[in-house]
């Protein structure tokens, strides 16, 4: 499955840049990216475990830029 | 919309307290109203703590959390530390400048970011806003282009824009395709025919019946490609992110180096430290990535938008930047070279008689037909005989045909026709290859007609174009004959040529082109990463096998075709070759300006870098070095906007 998500307040590229490289990290991820330009992330992985790979994704970006919010 | 987001309201209202206060406290500094007492400098450095902690308190929260969650070497925690070596050197006022001159260049860097956001968004600004309903009283409901259901009867209004994909079920006008087309001139719609959503209605009004919901419209769906499109990173991206990566450790390091080692070397710790913990704060400062990030992700978007406002998607940064070094081009012959349909291509004419005249008797003869030659016969007669004049047709299907034109009887056919009829014809040499009409008055041979599916208008043009721009070579692939194939492509200028392919063909002979440039290239994953790019060319609906093997695939002429749109890399909204200069113009000048980006943003850091370390630049300089790189790199991206 790939869904897209907006993201607010990601106010610096090099963040969008380290939130990318994590969320890519998260076991089940087969593929994810993070465009500061359109502020917007998108996650593809396995339908089972997308959910929590989604609250995985959350949690990363929160560590990246504690004021970035996902919109789920 | 405002101007600022209340965000930025808030940002700029604590720029703005922070900046007086640190000028008063400035002034009251220089004026030696602070005591040279302990007592003293405490209550300086307490006065100067509310300015730095107006201005930078999200910049030190962020700082903290980042601790906690391991996230060193961010901008926050560099600034952050900066800031308190200045504060620990005594140097208040400067710890403070550099904290405010940081926020103020975030705030401007970030009102450049949203501005060049905003227009790129305005670029593509084809989406509809509402839809006029009609509900089966006829009264009239507006509504979100979102709960248009299939079979919806929607009004258009003059002026307004189509908003989703439907039939035209009463009315008929132009509309302006040229927010997905980069087409100017306005299309012709009538009753039964399909309008395209994001359409401008020109003048009359128009009911349709939507063909699709919103989200599977051609604008939603385009719009979603081009956001998808920065996602597909380029490599110069991908060096980029991976350069800041290591770059900002190694400073950090350089920095620590610097603050330890040469008061150790000079052998006056105490009395040196301090000097050199100021210089190692300047390298903080200056170790902060973003400027470099954003430099290049900024241009390519930029890049896609101007593409796509010529009507061109680019579904990727990393196609637009191989779209900038084609090596080799190769392109389908009909529908993308050509018309993909017959035309009138020249007349040759017998003793006596001019070309107008010989297409308008064969015109009359061919009336009632409608093979496609004769279609083609019809469409170039600019002055038609009367349709009550022509009587006694006689069509022999695949041969000819007589009629009588008034008092005269035309003859319009093939060579076994005109044999057949007992007409003598000469030997004719035609200078254009195509299907030879050959035509007779009266029993006496006036001239023949050539048709054939003749080149675009501009193509020659395009791929000359292509040539000039640096592309190696242009080679055309087809079904037709050899013949045929010949004549088109010493028509269009192009060198190499293969015909009488079959659809599956043509993959193979892709994919030995590519075999050839790999080989070209040398063995290992090094060189194949540097070889020649190949681009195909096709009309996107049969070519899709052979646009999935090309390096980059490029469909044509295929708005409204979603097979098209998904098999392509890059997709030419109308059916104009000559759009292909154009793209790869903007390719160019999209690498062109990352790359600027990149040697202006690396030069000032490294410039920076040195004189911070010789002690001339200190950090506040560092800070205008810093976002005043970034600003101007944005600047510099914005120039993909220009029309």
């Amino acid at each position: 499955m790939k869904k897209k998500f907006k993201l607010i307040d990601l106010d610096c590229a090099n963040c969008a840049a380290k939130m990318e490289e994590a969320v890519k990290k998260i076991d089940g991820v087969t593929d994810a990216s993070v465009s500061f330009m359109t502020q917007k992330m998108m996650i593809e992985a396995d339908d089972e475990i997308f959910d929590k790979v989604v609250d995985e994704a959350v949690k990363c970006i929160a560590k990246v830029e504690p004021d970035c919010k996902v919109v789920l | 919309m405002d101007r600022f987001t209340e965000k930025q309201k808030k940002e700029l209202k604590e720029i703005g307290i922070a900046f007086v206060l640190f000028v008063i406290l400035m002034i009251a500094e220089h004026m030696g109203l602070f005591p040279d007492t302990t007592g003293g400098m405490i209550a300086e450095l307490l006065l100067y703590l509310v300015p730095y902690f107006i201005v930078g308190h999200d910049v030190v929260r962020k700082c903290l959390i980042g601790i906690k969650n391991r996230q060193l070497f961010d901008e926050s925690f560099l600034m952050t530390l900066a800031t308190i070596g200045a504060f620990g050197c005594r140097e208040f006022g400067e710890a403070v400048a550099v904290m405010l001159f940081y926020q103020v260049g975030e705030f401007f860097q970030g009102y450049a970011v949203g501005k060049s956001r905003g227009s790129i968004a305005d670029l593509m600004s084809m989406a509809p806003d509402f839809a006029n309903r009609e509900a089966e009283d006829g009264s009239i409901e507006v509504i979100d282009p979102d709960d248009i259901e299939v079979g919806d009867i929607l009004v258009i209004k003059p002026g307004e824009k189509v908003p989703t994909d439907g039939i035209v079920i009463e009315g008929s006008g132009f509309v302006n395709t040229s927010a997905l087309t980069g087409e100017s001139l306005p299309r012709l719609v009538s009753e039964g025919e399909q309008v395209i959503s994001g359409c401008i209605n020109g003048e009359t009004l128009l009911r349709i019946k939507a063909e699709k919901e919103f989200d599977d419209c051609t604008v939603s769906q385009i719009l979603e490609l081009v956001e998808e499109a920065s996602s597909r990173k380029s490599v110069t991206e991908n060096f980029i992110t991976r350069f800041a990566h290591y770059y900002t450790p190694a400073v950090v390091i350089a920095a620590v180096i610097l603050a330890f080692i040469p008061p150790l070397i000079s052998g006056h710790f105490t009395a040196e430290f301090g000097k050199w913990v100021l210089r190692a704060c300047t390298f903080l400062v200056i170790s902060c990535p973003c400027a470099l990030v954003i430099s290049v992700p900024l241009a390519f978007f930029g890049g896609i938008g101007a593409a796509s406002s010529k009507g061109v998607l680019v579904k990727g940064s990393n196609y637009l930047e191989l779209l900038a070094n084609l090596d080799t081009v190769v392109s389908d012959k009909t529908g993308t070279l050509t018309e993909g349909r017959f035309r009138v291509a020249t007349v040759e004419t017998a003793e006596g008689y001019d070309k107008d005249e010989i297409i308008r008797y064969a015109a009359a003869a061919e009336a009632g037909s409608t093979h496609p030659i004769a279609a083609a016969i019809i469409e170039a007669c600019d002055d038609p005989i009367a349709q009550s004049k022509i009587k006694d047709v006689r069509n022999v299907a695949g041969k000819g045909i007589t009629a009588k034109a008034g008092s005269d009887t035309i003859t319009v056919g093939n060579r076994g026709f005109f044999d057949e009829e007992g007409i003598n014809l000469p030997e004719i040499d035609a200078k254009v290859s195509g299907t030879n009409c050959y035509v007779a008055k009266n029993g006496k041979y006036i001239g023949t007609i050539i048709v054939a599916d003749v080149p675009k208008k501009g193509a020659k043009e395009a791929i000359s174009e292509m040539l000039k721009a640096g592309v190696r070579s242009v080679i055309m692939l087809t079904g037709d004959s050899e013949k045929v194939a010949s004549a088109v492509a010493a028509e269009l200028g192009i060198t190499e040529y293969r015909a009488e392919l079959l659809p599956q063909d043509k993959v193979s002979v892709v994919e030995d082109l590519l075999d050839g440039l790999r080989k070209e290239a040398g063995s290992g994953e090094k060189a194949d990463k540097k070889r020649g790019r190949l681009a195909f060319i096709g009309d996107g609906i049969n070519d899709a096998p052979v646009l999935s093997v090309a390096d980059v695939g490029i469909a044509m002429g295929s708005l409204g075709s979603d097979a098209a749109i998904e098999a392509a890399d890059v997709v030419i909204m109308d059916d104009d070759i000559g759009r292909m200069p154009a793209v790869m113009g903007i390719a160019r000048k999209t690498l062109g300006i990352s790359k600027q980006n990149i040697a202006f943003a690396l030069l000032v850091k490294f410039a920076c870098l040195v004189l911070g370390a010789l002690g001339i630049a200190n950090m506040w300089v560092a800070v205008f070095a810093d976002v005043g790189v970034a600003v101007i790199c944005i600047l510099n991206s914005m120039r993909m906007l220009k029309r």
